[in-house]
């Protein structure tokens, strides 16, 4: 008599990314943010990236600034040290950090308050060091920890329910970014999971300073049609600069220029591809990138993609001619110099 | 000169005063005269003479008034004096005041071609060619300004019987060897010594000679470099500053000791980063993401930076986050004099920050603890997990003081508890089957354990935050998750007592007052003590070496009718520090403060004890 075997529907398989990892693995802490929060829309896209890209969460740091962009570093890569710092003071904790080891793979949050009110300095000199970390700001025009003041990117003549009508042009992250040198410029819209996919991955892999400005919608504060921050405003009105796929040095696919396609070789193996939409756009073209962003900024539109890119600038990191042991690693052997080197001192003096 | 003028000029001095004496300096700014003054306080060190040097100088570049004060001791007191027996006058603008300023029976030496009115009657003056002299040395122009100075280096030589070979020597130091500005500077100084040799009959008192006892086994150093040398000994990996006098030269001093001594041999890159930031609160910034990331990291700054450093320092003692921050204390309040020296940022520097908090606070006295206590500092920011601060000064950081030669720091370096992932593995095991909390204090002495960033485990990391936290860095806005963590980092601050450097005490055999003073104040105390006991009132003496005080304070207070708190800035910072901290012994403390911008004097010590 045989057995007859019987067959139970096989578990589907967890999903694994090349270090073994479900994506469930990436997530962090429970967000405390509104429902509907355009922050989180962002978090979701980094666990994303990071998963996708097999990151290993122990070697990735988060930073962040003051507010509720800053906040969501804990509701992201559970494995990885957090820092949420002082109002507008992320860049300088960050440069310390990454200097002191510098195989860390550096991920900051921050909101347009944070960047480009109380921290538009200490930005525009991380901008400036090309200190090789993404820096995404999650821009929603207002201030929402406390409760709906205008920020400095919020548009002109706009009206919020307690705030009032804001009388001044907003500052623009991008064009700010650039004017302090930056080598990566993006702007991205948190309900483009495709393009924001496309545009944390290549930040991740660009060596210096990736800038990505993500509008990001208040859906308490400044949701209204009136907003160019707004969920309405951006489904309708964004208007993508390019198609991006990323395509990770690990893959073995071959890239074939197309005609209607540019390729950016990044400083580990990687690429970002654009496909061009519409009109020609050379993201390597400063003067370009300067125009085009600052007529979307007069004409209040919605322009998202890569801007401005130059991946061959040499990082804040590379720079310093530091050792490739991190600092924060050498041992006292390596950091105290000998009795003679002391004895030799002594004696010039 | 003929051997017989010497002879007859011998019999007009009734006294000779050898080594013991007070000769001033005044210039202009940007005309070269340090070169000069360093010449001066070089050769008379290397003779053997205790000698101190205080530069007072003015915030500015080119053109304003500067003095030189060089005092020689015999007897090895080495605080500022207030009596100037010999002065040089270089500078139209104050020669007037400069002359007045020279006690009876003292000598001017000064530039011919100055505006000088009413010559006084109880001093002696030589007068100098400088012009002519400069012309007859065939100079370019613009090098006429420099070497100008070294005409009365040359004169002084005479006068004073300084060592020539001595003043060659300094000038091949100073200049490093290289011989096109040691021999123009050099013709000009022997020109100007051989025209005073023909020309002045040197019937004045004051004298120069070689002597030993005292500067053997020392260094002539400022407290920056020194502080600068022993933070490159004591393994610093990461520095950030913002240029700000008085602190500069220690950033600077730094960069040129970590460039010789640090590199890695194979590679010949540096094991260090240093990183000139756009302000203060980017440079307290980056010190504070290095040593959360466990660099051993440090800033420089002065009285205005630790302002803008206030919110970090504070966010550092709330997140245990180790940092070293120096204080080279500049005039304050406000942008204040920035050169000069004050002890006015002691409370400052105690308390910064909003809310609770408290730093513990490092008190060296001289360049010698500058560069014993960059170590110390760095050894309790880690242990501790906490910014430390190190209160120079500018009389320390930027005047040449003898020092005793700095002696390699011999204990291995403390990285306080930093958890290995195999450590982190072991961990619960070893404590009782409790999971590491980065804030839980396991060892009951308020102290945590902390992982660095990058550290191979996947229970490594752990959330900074500014915000309230529970032990094991969650969000925490409950009152007594909140209550505890401010009631462990106090009991923290308890621990910190026992583990800064102990006070030092002199105590005399009959005192009934003692003095409490600190820093740069010492070589004043020393000497006011000197002249208190010649005048029959013996006194003991404290050192203060550190905050949070220990209990040695308190027993040495309490076995002294009156302590007298000596310290420069107005309102007596530590003496209100002492008050708190020894409410019960109140009435024994009495303040002497005092702020002009300038070291303390014995004379003014002696003074407040004696009244």
């Amino acid at each position: 008599m045989t057995a007859t075997p019987t067959r139970t529907p096989a578990a589907r398989a967890p999903k694994l990314n090349l270090i073994g990892l479900e994506k469930t693995a990436y997530k962090g802490a429970d967000s405390t943010l509104c429902n509907g929060c355009g922050h989180d829309s962002i978090s979701a896209r980094i666990i994303n990236a990071a998963w996708e890209m097999g990151l290993k969460q122990q070697d990735v740091v988060k930073f962040s600034g003051i507010g509720c962009s800053s906040k969501t570093p804990a509701y992201f890569l559970g494995m990885s040290h957090g820092f949420n710092s002082l109002h507008g003071r992320m860049p300088s904790v960050a440069t310390g950090a990454l200097v002191a080891n510098r195989t860390l793979i550096g991920i900051g949050v921050s909101g347009d308050g944070d960047t480009a009110s109380i921290g538009i300095g200490q930005f525009k000199h991380l901008v400036r060091r090309n200190v090789p970390m993404v820096y995404v700001v999650e821009n929603n025009g207002v201030y929402g920890l406390t409760k709906g003041q205008f920020s400095a990117t919020a548009d002109m003549n706009q009206t919020l329910k307690y705030a009032g009508t804001n009388p001044y042009m907003p500052l623009d992250i991008c064009l700010e970014a650039l004017a302090a040198n930056a080598t990566f410029v993006a702007r991205s819209f948190a309900g483009d999971a495709k393009q924001l996919d496309a545009l944390l991955k290549a930040a991740i892999a660009h060596n210096g300073l990736a800038v990505l400005d993500v509008i990001s919608p208040c859906v308490t504060f400044n949701n209204h049609e009136s907003s160019t921050k707004s969920y309405a405003f951006g489904k309708e009105f964004e208007i993508p600069l390019h198609e991006l796929s990323f395509v990770p040095s690990y893959d073995p696919i071959e890239i074939t220029e197309e005609a209607d396609e540019t390729e950016v070789k990044l400083h580990d193996g990687s690429s970002l591809v654009l496909k061009r939409l519409g009109n020609d756009y050379d993201p390597t073209d400063k003067y370009l990138a300067y125009r085009t962003l600052e007529e979307a900024r007069q004409q209040q539109k919605l322009l998202t993609g890569v801007f401005y890119i130059e991946p061959k600038t040499p990082s804040f990191v590379d720079t310093l001619q530091i050792t490739d042991t991190p600092l924060a690693q050498l041992s006292s052997a390596q950091t105290r110099p000998s009795r003679n080197a002391l004895a030799q001192l002594m004696a010039k003096l | 000169m003929s051997v017989t003028v010497q002879e007859a000029q011998a019999k007009q001095v009734s006294q000779w005063v050898y080594n013991d004496f007070n000769l001033n300096v005044a210039t202009a700014n940007g005309s070269g005269s340090q070169t000069s003054n360093n010449l001066l306080i070089r050769s008379l060190y290397k003779m053997g003479i205790p000698v101190t040097g205080k530069n007072l100088f003015p915030s500015n570049i080119q053109g304003l008034p500067t003095w030189y004060n060089i005092r020689l001791s015999k007897d090895g007191f080495l605080a500022r004096r207030e009596r100037v027996e010999i002065m040089i006058c270089m500078n139209g603008a104050t020669v007037a005041e400069d002359m007045e300023s020279v006690v009876p029976g003292g000598i001017i030496l000064y530039d011919d071609s100055l505006p000088v009115a009413n010559h006084r009657k109880d001093v002696q003056y030589y007068p100098m060619p400088v012009k002519t002299l400069v012309k007859a040395a065939d100079v370019t122009y613009t090098l006429q300004r420099y070497v100008a100075n070294m005409v009365y280096v040359g004169v002084a030589a005479f006068l004073l019987d300084i060592e020539m070979a001595e003043i060659k020597n300094a000038l091949d130091w100073n200049f490093d060897g290289k011989p096109k500005p040691i021999q123009l500077n050099w013709s000009m100084v022997t020109a100007a010594y051989e025209w005073a040799q023909q020309t002045l009959v040197n019937d004045q008192p004051y004298r120069v000679r070689r002597m030993t006892g005292f500067n053997e086994g020392t260094v002539l150093i400022d407290g920056n470099s020194a502080g600068a040398l022993g933070s490159v000994f004591a393994g610093f990996t990461f520095a950030a500053w913002y240029p700000i006098t008085p602190s500069s030269s220690l950033a600077e001093s730094m960069i040129t000791y970590a460039a010789q001594t640090r590199r890695e041999p194979e590679t010949q890159k540096a094991t260090y980063a240093i990183v000139q930031a756009e302000d203060e609160l980017a440079a307290i910034g980056m010190v504070i993401g290095a040593g959360w990331a466990g660099a051993r990291a440090l800033t420089a700054t002065s009285g205005p930076g630790i302002s803008l450093m206030a919110e970090f320092i504070g966010f550092g003692y709330f997140t245990e986050i180790p940092a070293v921050i120096w204080d080279i204390q500049r005039m304050g309040p406000s942008t204040g004099l920035p050169t000069r020296t004050s002890q006015g940022d002691l409370l400052a520097a105690y308390f910064l920050g909003h809310g609770d908090g408290r730093h513990p606070v490092l008190l060296p006295a001289d360049p010698t603890e500058c560069f014993e206590m960059a170590s110390t500092a760095f050894d309790l920011a880690e242990r501790l997990q906490t910014p430390v601060f190190v209160l120079s000064d500018l009389d320390i950081g930027m005047n040449l003081w003898i020092s005793k030669e700095f002696s390699y720091p011999e204990t291995p370096l403390d990285r306080g508890k930093v958890l290995t992932a195999q450590q982190l593995d072991a961990f619960k095991e070893q404590h009782n089957g409790q999971r590491w909390g980065r804030y839980l204090d396991v060892d009951g002495d308020g102290i945590p354990y902390r992982t660095v960033p990058g550290t191979d485990h996947p229970a490594a990391a752990y959330f900074t935050r500014g915000t309230g936290h529970t032990p094991y860095a969650t969000y925490s806005e409950r009152a007594s998750d909140w209550e505890n963590n401010l009631q462990r980092l106090a009991r923290k601050f308890e621990t910190a007592r026992s583990l800064v450097p102990a006070p030092i005490l002199q105590e005399a055999d009959g005192a009934r007052i003692a003095i409490l003073s600190m820093g740069s104040n010492h070589p004043a105390v020393v000497e006011a003590r000197s002249r208190l006991l010649d005048q029959g009132i013996p006194t003991s003496y404290l050192r203060l070496r550190a905050l949070p005080i220990n209990g040695e304070v308190r027993t040495f207070v309490e076995r002294y009718d009156k302590v007298f708190v000596v310290e420069n800035n107005r309102d007596g910072q530590l003496y209100e520090i002492l008050l708190t901290e020894l409410p019960g012994l109140s009435t024994r403390l009495v303040s002497a403060a005092k702020c002009d911008g300038l070291p303390l004097s014995a004379r003014w010590i002696t003074e407040q004890i004696t009244q």
